[in-house]
């Protein structure tokens, strides 16, 4: 962790964490953190090794340290932590280790644990109790963490929380999703599996559930739930309504009352045949019958891939146009299912994946899409899947990267290409806008390629095996051709007025 | 993003205004030398002789076809699917960090190594691991000779 005083001026300081080397070995896509937060004088973020540490901004001295996880259990931790009110908020990842998922409360001013929620397990474990009542019949009933498992399959069963999580202070809520079910072979564990790939709203003092929202029960395709939910009050069928926007894994744009976990409408927003569509009067997808992942059995053309058709990388909302800006991927698989053996610390995935890309060739796109029509206004194809997130601006631009190192800014409006500069590494970090001391405005962003997508450079994994890096190797193979490892944060200055 | 990027960050200036990065494309820029052992340096001239039991593993069809079936087993697989890496390393690719001879990818089996190779030496016996030896140099002799 390290501070900059200014653009090309001196470092203020450098913090170096010292993981343990040995937490490399069980991240499962690469070695990744997606971020720091700041509050109120302190820096708060997670290491790979499970610990988060809060420093003085100031300084970079360490105000403390608290351990959450063991990676000999396959935990680390990737997620960029949220701070609500005097809580630090940390999830974990190991969905592909067999770990059992949960979201930490720490106290901001001391480090100790004040609540910690699971995925899996009991009422009491989850922290579901009184008042807590799901929009869909599917969401409520007693320990449904253990009753919809095979016996001690919730113990290794994942729900990991390696994503976003958001914050309404006037309900005073988190939202948040939990990822896959563990493993990946479905015939090992039959029933729902709760709560993974779900959508939970919580009080953050407490930690208390208040609703559940499963997106994929039984997931048969990796379609984690973590990714972001973006809060928003619009009007649907005349009426205001306040609603979060989740694009999910597989592939729909979900519009959720937050009060109450209702699903206003989920749309596809891109190419995807592994779902048939949304029921809106149980919440839960309709699955394709002949997508259906099987045990010995090679599944062909499965959309989208296991990464989703979008994985982690935030989109945007742009209060000005109204639109959400989407970059994801446009993947689809191949999936045979193996029978998989639980070791403690190792992978627990069984199957084997070859990723492809979808129709069209293009294996991204960047959508701008209307949530209250439900469909996309102008979509940008692009070549290789994107995995940098977006930034709408006042002044009607949106910016992403692109995984051979374009960093573009296009019209809001339009999607017409304004602006672009071609990095020196893939982009997958997260574009940042911010006025600096000196008056000036600034867009900053990381460039180094890496990431699940992009482990065949970062990790120097051999092309030739299309199983590799859980299958995205079969679409990834020329990256190497295209960029290089990097590692450089690029800052631009906006023109002075 | 990863923590490498991040300190390297600080390591190159900031501001860039002037001309596009250039592109570094060259697909063998990350590899290792080809055939380390583990260490090139032999003080007296005195070079080590090779555990010689793993000549009787090396190219051993048996020993091969066990290694591969608890290659999937042990959940190898998992890290470094069937040659081509994803959490750990490729195997297929011909170039090893530790050593590609079949004692040297024995030891990095048996001890772990400190990037993130677990030590498998508590969980398996050692004609295990000579099997598992085989089977992954195996992964990189049939991609130099593809048949």
């Amino acid at each position: 962790m390290l501070s900059l005083t200014k653009p090309g001026g001196p470092i203020k300081w450098i913090y170096k964490p010292d993981p343990a080397l040995a937490a490399q070995g069980v991240a499962c896509c690469d070695v990744v953190n997606r971020g720091a937060v700041y509050s109120k004088g302190k820096l708060f973020f997670n290491t790979l090794d499970d610990n988060t540490i809060a420093l003085d901004a100031e300084t970079g001295k360490v105000i403390w340290k608290t351990k959450l996880g063991d990676i000999n259990k396959g935990e680390t931790i990737t997620m960029a932590p949220l701070v609500v009110k005097d809580k630090v908020l940390v999830g974990d990842s190991g969905g592909e280790l067999g770990v059992r998922g949960w979201l930490t409360a720490l106290d901001v001013n001391t480090g100790k644990i004040i609540w910690r929620a699971y995925a899996t397990g009991s009422d009491k474990d989850v922290l579901i109790g009184e008042g807590f009542h799901s929009f869909y019949p599917s969401d409520n009933g007693k320990d449904l963490g253990i009753h919809t498992w095979p016996t001690d399959a919730w113990k290794t069963g994942g729900g990991t929380m390696w994503g976003w999580i958001a914050y309404d202070p006037d309900s005073d809520l988190i939202y948040y999703g939990t990822g896959n079910p563990g493993p990946w072979n479905q015939a090992q564990r039959p029933g729902d599996n709760k709560w993974t790939t779900t959508l939970f709203a919580r009080n953050p003092d407490t930690g208390m559930a208040k609703w559940a929202l499963q997106y994929n029960p039984h997931d048969e395709h990796d379609y984690d739930g973590i990714n972001e939910q973006i809060l928003v009050d619009m009007e649907v069928a005349g009426k205001p309504r306040h609603v979060l926007l989740h694009p999910d894994r597989n592939g729909h744009l979900y519009v959720v009352d937050r009060g109450t976990g209702e699903i206003i409408s989920a749309e596809p927003y891109g190419y995807v045949n592994s779902i048939l569509g949304v029921d809106l009067k149980t919440g839960r997808p309709i699955i394709n019958p002949a997508k259906e992942t099987k045990l010995g059995t090679v599944v062909h053309d499965i959309c989208p891939t296991a990464s989703g058709l979008k994985d982690w990388n935030p989109s945007a909302f742009s209060p000005q146009t109204g639109l959400m800006y989407i970059p994801h991927e446009n993947l689809c698989m191949d999936w045979k299912s193996t029978q998989v053996n639980y070791i403690a610390g190792t992978p627990f995935v069984g199957a084997e994946v070859v990723s492809k890309a979808g129709p069209g060739g293009n294996r991204g796109e960047f959508s701008a899409w209307d949530p209250i029509q439900a469909k996309a206004v102008w979509t940008i194809k692009e070549d290789l899947p994107l995995w940098s997130g977006t930034m709408a601006t006042a002044g009607g631009l949106v910016f992403y990267g692109t995984m051979d190192g374009w960093f573009k800014a296009v019209d809001a409006q339009t999607g017409a290409l304004i602006w672009r500069f071609r990095t020196g590494s893939g982009i997958i970090g997260q574009p940042v806008a911010y006025r600096g001391p000196d008056g000036h405005e600034y867009v900053a962003i990381l460039s180094g390629v890496g990431g699940w997508a992009g482990a065949v450079v970062s990790g120097d994994l051999d092309p030739r095996d299309p199983t590799g890096a859980l299958g995205i190797i079969g679409v990834m193979g020329d990256l190497k051709q295209k960029t290089a490892t990097g590692g450089t944060l690029y800052v631009f200055a906006l023109p002075q007025s | 993003m990863t923590q490498r990027t991040l300190i390297a960050a600080a390591l190159i200036a900031c501001a860039v205004t002037a001309a596009q990065a250039q592109q570094q494309a060259d697909p063998n820029v990350n590899h290792g030398p080809k055939n380390p052992t583990e260490s090139g340096l032999f003080p007296g001239g005195n070079v080590p002789t090779p555990d010689p039991t793993g000549a009787s593993y090396d190219g051993n069809l048996r020993a091969i076809a066990a290694g591969k079936q608890l290659f999937s087993e042990m959940n190898c697989t998992g890290c470094h699917a069937n040659g081509g890496g994803a959490i750990g390393p490729a195997l297929m690719s011909g170039h090893w960090r530790y050593g590609g001879r079949v004692d040297q990818i024995y030891e990095s089996i048996a001890q772990g190594r400190p990037n993130g190779m677990p030590s498998w030496r508590g969980t398996l016996q050692p004609p295990n691991m000579w099997d598992l030896a085989a089977y992954v140099k195996s992964l990189a002799d049939n991609a130099a000779n593809p048949k």
